[in-house]
C-alpha cells in the first residue's frame, strides 16, 4: 500500500512545478525572516528573485553543521516563538546540539513522511509496532511513533534497552513490525535464543532499521535470524529526524520524500552539483518546513541518486544506502562521535596524553565494541595497579559523560601509538558492515 | 630495609616481558626479585635489582615506562610463621600493605619479602623496633 499515492507517485514534471514554487516561497521567507540566511544571500550576491528554476538552487550557499552551532539555539527560527509546538535537539555529543523546532505544520509533515516510510516497509492499520528507538530528545523514537500513529498501528513505546522485556512484549502482543537499530535487532536475536524464544513463531513481517551504518550482509543476517524483511530508514535531526527516506518492498534504494526534502548530490570538494548516478555528498533543502527550515544542508553522507518508476508503484527519487562520510565522524551504537571530541576530552585529563587510537569492532553480541587506547603520561605511571585503574576509570567516566557511550579503555605505553608523518591513524574500524 | 624497586609498565602483548628481561640481561643486571601485577588490560612488572638506578636508566633509555619506588625488603627467618609475625607487627601498628612478594632464594637461611606499605617511614620504624634489622644481602 502507498500512504499518499498522489504525492509518492506523482508525475515528475508536476512534482517539479510544486518543488519550485515551494523553493521560491521558502527562500523568500528565510530571506525576510532569518538574519543568518539574509546575510549569507547578501554575501553571495544572491537575491530571492534569482531563483527562477529548480536548477537555480545551486546559487544558494550551503548550510553546514557549524552554521547550526553558531546559531544555537534559535538563530535559524523562521516561525514565531509561539508557533513552535515541539523541539528536538541532537544529543550534542558532537559539540553544541543541533536544534529542530517544529511548528504544528512541521509535525504534520513529520507524521506524513514517517507514515509513508513505514508503509513502504509494509505497515498498515492493525500492525503491532514495538518501537525500540529511544524516546526523548532523540528524534528516532517519537518520529517513528508519530508515523505509526498516523497509520493506525498499535504502537508500543518500549524505547531502547531492557531487551528481555522487549522480547516478552513482542511475543505477548504479537508484534508484526520491529523498529530499532540494525545492530540491536541482531542483539535481540541472540537474547531471544538465550531465552528460548522462537522468533520464527512470532508474526513479525518487517523491521525498519536505521540510525547507524549497516550493509547487505547485515540485512541477510537480520532477515534470517528474525524471520522478517529488513528495511533501511534514513533521516537526520537537521532535516526532520527519521522519515527523510525509506526503502520499499523492492529493497533497491531508499525513496526520498522529495516533495518535502529536496536532495542534491554534490562534489564535496568543489561544491558542484553532480548528475544522477554519480557518487557524492548528499545535500537537502527542506522545501515545506516552517519552524527551522534549512537550505542546502550538507549531510556529509556519501551516496548517489537514481530516478524512475519503481516496481513498488512510487517514483520518488531513490538514494543508495549511505556509502560513507566526507568527514571523520564515526557512528558508534547510533551515537555520532568525532575523533576530535575524544582528543578534547583526553586533553582535560592530566594523567594522559592526547595520543590515542580507537578500535571499533562489532563483536559476538553484534553491538559495536569500542576500545580506546590511550597513552599514559609517564609521570603518572604507578607501581600500583589500583592507581592505573583509577586513571582508566576516570577516562571511561569522562567519555561516558560527554559522549554518552561506554568505551573500553586500554592504557598503553607512552609513545607506543604510531605517529605518522601525515595524519595519525586515529580510527581503526574493523566492523564488516 | 628501605629498598628501591623498579616498576615497568607493560601492555598485555606478546613478547614484552621477553624484551625487558633480554635488555636487562644484556646490561648485566641481576634480578633478585621479579613479580607481575596484572589486570585484564595491562601489567606492572616489579623488580628488585642490585643497581636500581642503573637498571631504571637502561629501561628508560630503551623507551620503557619505568620508575623507582621505595619499598621495604625484610629479611626474616626461613621457617613457618615468620611472615605471620611480620604481618602482626604491621597490623598492630595499623600500617596498610599495598602488596608484597618474596625475593628469589634468600641467602644464609633467610627468607626475604618485599612489602609496599602506605606509610614507608612508619613501616620501617616499627619493623626495626620489632627486631627486623638484618640487612638485605643482594
Amino acid at each position: 500500500m502507498i500512504w499518499n499515492a498522489v504525492r509518492e507517485s506523482e508525475a515528475p514534471e508536476k512534482r517539479r512545478v510544486r518543488q519550485l514554487a515551494d523553493l521560491k516561497d521558502l527562500v523568500a521567507r528565510l530571506y525576510n525572516r532569518v538574519d543568518f540566511y539574509r546575510q549569507r544571500f547578501d554575501e553571495a550576491g544572491v537575491k530571492p528573485t534569482d531563483i527562477e528554476t529548480l536548477e537555480d538552487i545551486a546559487k544558494i550557499p550551503f548550510t553546514t553543521k557549524d552554521d547550526l552551532r553558531i546559531t544555537y539555539p534559535y538563530g535559524l527560527l523562521a516561525a514565531n516563538d509561539e508557533d513552535i509546538v515541539e523541539v528536538h535537539t541532537s544529543s550534542g555529543t558532537t559539540g553544541t546540539p543541533v536544534v529542530d523546532a517544529y511548528t504544528r505544520g512541521d509535525m504534520d509533515i513529520w507524521s506524513e513522511v514517517m507514515a509513508r516510510g513505514l508503509m513502504m516497509a509494509g505497515a498498515e492499520r492493525g500492525d503491532v509496532v514495538p518501537n525500540g528507538y529511544g524516546y526523548g530528545m532523540f528524534t528516532g523514537g517519537l518520529g517513528v511513533h508519530y508515523g505509526a500513529h498516523a497509520i493506525g498501528c498499535n504502537t508500543i513505546p518500549v524505547g531502547g534497552g531492557n531487551t528481555e522485556r522487549q522480547l516478552q512484549l513482542m511475543r505477548d502482543f504479537e508484534s508484526t513490525i520491529l523498529t530499532c537499530t540494525p545492530s540491536y535487532a541482531l542483539y535481540m536475536a541472540e537474547v531471544a535464543k538465550d531465552m528460548g524464544l522462537d522468533l520464527a513463531a512470532l508474526p513479525l513481517k518487517s523491521g525498519i532499521f536505521g540510525a547507524e551504518p549497516w550493509s547487505e550482509n547485515m540485512r541477510r543476517e537480520i532477515e534470517e535470524k528474525l524471520h522478517l524483511k529488513a528495511y533501511d530508514i534514513y533521516g537526520l535531526t537537521e532535516i526532520i529526524g527519521p522519515g527523510v527516506s525509506n526503502e520499499c518492498s523492492e529493497q533497491n534504494g531508499l525513496h526520498i520524500n522529495e516533495d518535502h526534502f529536496y536532495p542534491e548530490i554534490i562534489d564535496p570538494d568543489s561544491g558542484e552539483v553532480l548528475p544522477d548516478g554519480e557518487k557524492g555528498e548528499l545535500v537537502f533543502t527542506t522545501l515545506t518546513k516552517t519552524g527551522t527550515p534549512i537550505l542546502r544542508y550538507r549531510t556529509r553522507d556519501i551516496t548517489w541518486l537514481e530516478r524512475g518508476e519503481c516496481a513498488c508503484g512510487r517514483n520518488l527519487v531513490r538514494m543508495n544506502r549511505i556509502l560513507g562520510r566526507t568527514d571523520d565522524m564515526m557512528i558508534i551504537r547510533g551515537v555520532n562521535v568525532f575523533p576530535s571530541q575524544i582528543e578534547h576530552i583526553l586533553m582535560e585529563i592530566e594523567e594522559t596524553q592526547p595520543h590515542y587510537q580507537i578500535i571499533i569492532d562489532r563483536g559476538e553480541s553484534h553491538l559495536d565494541d569500542v576500545e580506546l587506547r590511550v597513552e599514559v603520561e609517564p609521570q603518572f605511571f604507578s607501581d600500583e595497579t589500583k592507581e592505573l585503574e583509577r586513571i582508566s576509570r576516570k577516562i571511561r567516566e569522562a567519555m561516558k559523560n560527554k559522549l554518552g557511550i561506554n568505551l573500553h579503555i586500554r592504557l598503553v605505553e607512552p609513545r607506543s601509538i604510531e605517529r605518522s608523518m601525515g595524519k595519525a591513524k586515529r580510527v581503526v574500524d574493523k566492523r564488516t558492515l | 630495609m628501605k629498598t628501591k624497586q623498579i616498576s615497568v609498565f607493560m601492555e598485555n602483548k606478546n613478547g614484552r616481558l621477553a624484551e625487558i628481561t633480554k635488555l636487562l640481561a644484556s646490561k648485566g643486571v641481576s634480578l633478585r626479585a621479579v613479580t607481575i601485577a596484572d589486570t585484564a588490560d595491562f601489567g606492572i612488572l616489579r623488580l628488585i635489582v642490585k643497581e636500581p638506578d642503573f637498571a631504571r636508566d637502561v629501561l628508560l633509555e630503551a623507551g620503557f615506562t619505568a620508575k623507582e619506588t621505595e619499598v621495604l625488603a625484610v629479611a626474616m627467618d626461613d621457617e613457618p610463621g615468620a611472615l605471620a609475625k611480620v604481618m602482626e607487627v604491621f597490623e598492630k601498628n595499623r600500617v596498610n600493605i599495598e602488596y608484597l612478594y618474596s625475593i628469589l632464594a634468600g641467602k644464609g637461611g633467610m627468607a626475604d619479602v618485599v612489602f609496599k606499605v602506605e606509610d614507608l617511614e612508619k613501616g620501617e620504624k616499627i619493623l626495626k623496633d620489632a627486631g627486623y634489622n638484618r640487612p638485605l644481602d643482594l
